[in-house]
C-alpha cells in the first residue's frame, strides 16, 4: 500500500461530506426556528400602563407578553428598607437604585427565578414576595434572600412617558 | 425451527413464500422456548404492550375531539366529558391508562432489579427500556399539559422552566420551546404534536426490546444461564400465553375498578380549573409518578444542580449494568444485595411521598437524606458489592432447586415410616 498520500477521490470525499453537512444544517434551520416566537407574538411586545389608579402601598399585575408584570407603588417603608439593605448579604448583588427608575415605582416580571411560579406579594420573611412553589424569599426590592431561586426578579425594560405613564418593552 | 415453520394453508403458504412475516410471527409467539420457572412478576411484559396499545386507541379517538389550542382545549376536554359519546369512558380509560401503564413499567423495572435482568448479555435491552422509559415521562408530562388546567399549565411552567437552568442559552432554549416569552397556545399545539408521535416511537423501541430480548432469551428466577430447547424450557405458547392473558385479566379488573369507580384518585381537583396565567395554585404537584424524581430536584438548594440531579437520577439506570460488578444476576443468590434492593426500592417509595409534601423542615432533611442514598445506591453500593459479597452456590439447572427438594421431602418421609 502506498503512503499516507492525498489523492484525488480522498478531496472529493472531504468536500462531499463537507457541503452535505452544510446543505443539512441549512435546511434544518428552517424547521428549527419555526418554533421561535413569531411575528404575531412579537408584535405585542410592549404595554402602556397608567399610574394613576394606584395608591402607596398597592400593587397591581399587567400581562406583558403573556408574562405578569408587577407594578407597586412602594411605601416609604418599604423604600428604605430596600435601601438600607448591606449588598454583601444578597446573593444577587444590586442596588435598589438600579432596580427602580424611580424609587416610589417597582416595575418587575412577577416570575419566580426559580421555575417560574408567580410570587406572591407583601408574604414571606422579608416582608417583600414569596413563591410558594418552592419557597423562595424576595425583598421589597424584589431580591433573592433566601429560597432556591437563583435571581432577583427581573426588571423588563421600561421607560416613564410621563410622570403617569409607563411603557413596558 | 421457526425456519422450518409452514402455514397449514395454501393461501399461506403462497403469503409466506412471498414475505415470511408468519414465520416471524409464530417462532416469536409460539414455540419460542422460555425459562420454565418464570413468575408472575414476567408478566409484566405483556401487561405493558396491553397499556400501550390501550393509551394509542384511546388516544386516536380523543384526537378526533380534542382542540389543541389555549382558548378551546379545556372547554373541548369538557365537551368530550359531557357531550361526546362514550367521551367520559374514553377520557377516563386514557387518563388511569397513564397511571396504571407507570404502575406496570416500575414493577417491570423492580422486577429486573431484583433478578438481575439487566446484566450481560441483556444490557442492551434494558438500556433501550431506558429509552422507553424515558419516552413514557415526555409523553406522560406533554399528555398533562394538553386538558390546559391549573395543574396542566403551571407543570408545563416549571418543567420547561427546567431548560432556562441551562447556563447562557438558557432563556433563548425556553423562548424556542414556548414559541413566545410565556406558556401559551404555541406551546399547547407543539405538545399535542409531540404527545401524538412518541407513543409510535416508543412502540418503534418495544419491537426492538423484544428483539434484543430473544437474541439471549428470558432471564428467570435463579438468575442462571439456560439452554434454549433444554428441559429447562417450555415453549412461549399454550404456557407463557395462558399465564400472561391471566395475570392481563387481573389487571383489568384493577384497571376497570379505577375507570369505574375512582376515576379522579390519582389526578388533581386542580385540573378541573382552567388554566390562569395570573394565578399559581398554591401547591404544585405533578402525577404520582414523577413524585420520586421532582422530590430529588427540590432537596437541591441551587436550581441547576436540581436539574442535574434529576436527569442523572433517571440516566444513572442506563450505566446500571456496569455499575453493578456482581456476575451473580439473582438476588435470590446475592444476601447482602438483596438487602439493599428493598432498601433502594423503600428509598424510592419514601421520595415519592417527600415529593407530595410541601419542600421546608423535616421534609427536606429527609429529602435530602434520601436523594443522597439514592445515588449512593448506584455508585457506591452496586459496584463494592460485587467485591465484598459472599454468594451463595448457584443451581446447575433450573431443575436442581426443585429436585434436592422433593429429594429432602422423600427422605424425611421414609424416616416418619421407619
Amino acid at each position: 500500500m502506498s503512503e499516507k498520500q492525498v489523492t484525488r477521490r480522498n478531496f472529493l470525499y472531504v468536500t462531499t461530506g463537507a457541503f452535505t453537512a452544510a446543505g443539512a444544517a441549512s435546511i434544518a434551520w428552517p424547521f428549527i426556528d419555526q418554533m421561535n416566537p413569531d411575528a404575531s407574538v412579537k408584535a405585542l411586545a410592549s404595554t402602556e400602563i397608567d399610574l394613576r389608579p394606584i395608591v402607596p402601598g398597592q400593587s397591581i399585575t399587567v400581562l406583558w407578553r403573556g408574562k405578569p408584570v408587577f407594578i407597586r407603588r412602594r411605601t416609604q417603608e418599604e423604600i428604605n428598607e430596600a435601601q438600607m439593605v448591606s449588598l454583601t448579604d444578597l446573593p444577587d448583588p444590586q442596588d435598589d437604585s438600579e432596580r427602580a427608575l424611580n424609587p416610589e415605582w417597582l416595575v418587575m416580571v412577577g416570575i419566580c427565578t426559580h421555575l417560574g411560579c408567580i410570587p406572591l406579594g407583601q408574604k414571606g420573611d422579608y416582608n417583600g414576595w414569596f413563591c410558594p412553589c418552592h419557597g423562595s424569599h424576595y425583598d421589597t426590592s424584589g431580591r433573592i434572600r433566601k429560597g432556591p431561586a437563583p435571581t432577583n426578579l427581573e426588571i423588563p425594560e421600561y421607560v416613564f412617558l410621563n410622570d403617569n405613564t409607563i411603557k413596558i418593552g | 425451527m421457526s425456519d422450518n415453520y409452514q402455514p397449514t394453508s395454501a393461501v399461506g403458504r403462497w403469503f409466506n413464500d412471498r414475505l415470511p412475516l408468519l414465520n416471524l410471527i409464530y417462532g416469536h409467539l409460539l414455540p419460542y422456548p422460555t425459562p420454565k420457572n418464570l413468575n408472575y412478576w414476567w408478566t409484566f411484559g405483556g401487561i405493558l404492550t396491553f397499556c400501550l396499545l390501550t393509551q394509542i386507541i384511546t388516544g386516536l379517538v380523543l384526537a378526533m375531539h380534542y382542540v389543541a389550542d389555549a382558548d378551546q382545549a379545556f372547554a373541548s376536554v369538557e365537551h368530550i366529558m359531557r357531550d361526546v359519546n362514550y367521551g367520559w369512558l374514553l377520557r377516563y380509560i386514557h387518563a388511569n391508562g397513564a397511571s396504571l401503564f407507570f404502575m406496570a413499567v416500575y414493577i417491570h423495572m423492580a422486577r429486573s432489579l431484583f433478578y438481575g435482568s439487566y446484566k450481560e448479555p441483556r444490557e442492551l435491552i434494558w438500556i433501550i427500556g431506558v429509552f422507553i422509559f424515558l419516552l413514557m415521562i415526555a409523553t406522560a408530562f406533554m399528555g398533562y399539559v394538553l386538558p390546559w388546567g391549573q395543574m396542566s399549565f403551571w407543570g408545563a411552567t416549571v418543567i420547561t422552566n427546567l431548560f432556562s437552568a441551562i447556563p447562557v442559552v438558557g432563556e433563548s432554549v425556553t423562548n424556542w420551546l414556548w414559541g413566545g416569552y410565556a406558556v401559551g397556545s404555541p406551546l399547547l399545539t407543539r405538545f399535542f404534536t409531540l404527545h401524538y408521535l412518541m407513543p409510535f416511537l416508543i412502540f418503534a423501541l418495544v419491537i426492538l426490546h423484544v428483539w434484543a430480548l430473544h437474541v439471549p432469551g428470558n432471564n428467570n428466577p435463579e438468575g442462571i444461564n439456560v439452554v434454549q430447547g433444554s428441559q429447562d424450557t417450555v415453549p412461549f405458547h399454550p404456557h407463557y400465553v395462558v399465564k400472561d392473558l391471566f395475570a392481563l385479566v387481573v389487571f383489568m379488573i384493577i384497571f376497570a375498578g379505577f375507570v369505574f369507580f375512582v376515576p379522579n384518585i390519582l389526578g388533581h381537583s386542580d385540573n378541573y380549573i382552567q388554566a390562569n396565567p395570573l394565578q399559581t395554585p398554591e401547591h404544585i404537584v405533578p402525577e404520582w409518578y414523577f413524585l420520586p424524581f421532582y422530590a430529588i430536584l427540590r432537596s437541591v438548594p441551587d436550581k441547576l444542580g436540581g436539574v442535574i440531579l434529576m436527569v442523572s437520577a433517571i440516566a444513572i439506570l442506563a450505566f446500571l449494568p456496569w455499575l453493578d460488578t456482581s456476575k451473580v444476576r439473582s438476588a435470590k443468590y446475592r444476601p447482602l444485595y438483596r438487602q439493599f434492593v428493598w432498601l433502594f426500592f423503600a428509598d424510592v417509595i419514601l421520595l415519592g411521598y417527600l415529593g407530595a409534601q410541601t419542600a421546608d423542615g423535616l421534609y427536606l432533611i429527609i429529602g435530602r437524606i434520601a436523594t443522597i442514598y439514592y445515588f449512593v445506591h448506584f455508585i457506591v453500593i452496586m459496584p463494592l458489592l460485587g467485591f465484598i459479597e459472599k454468594t451463595k452456590p448457584l443451581p446447575k439447572s433450573l431443575s436442581e432447586p426443585v429436585l434436592t427438594k422433593e429429594e429432602r421431602d422423600m427422605k424425611a418421609a421414609a424416616a416418619a415410616v421407619t
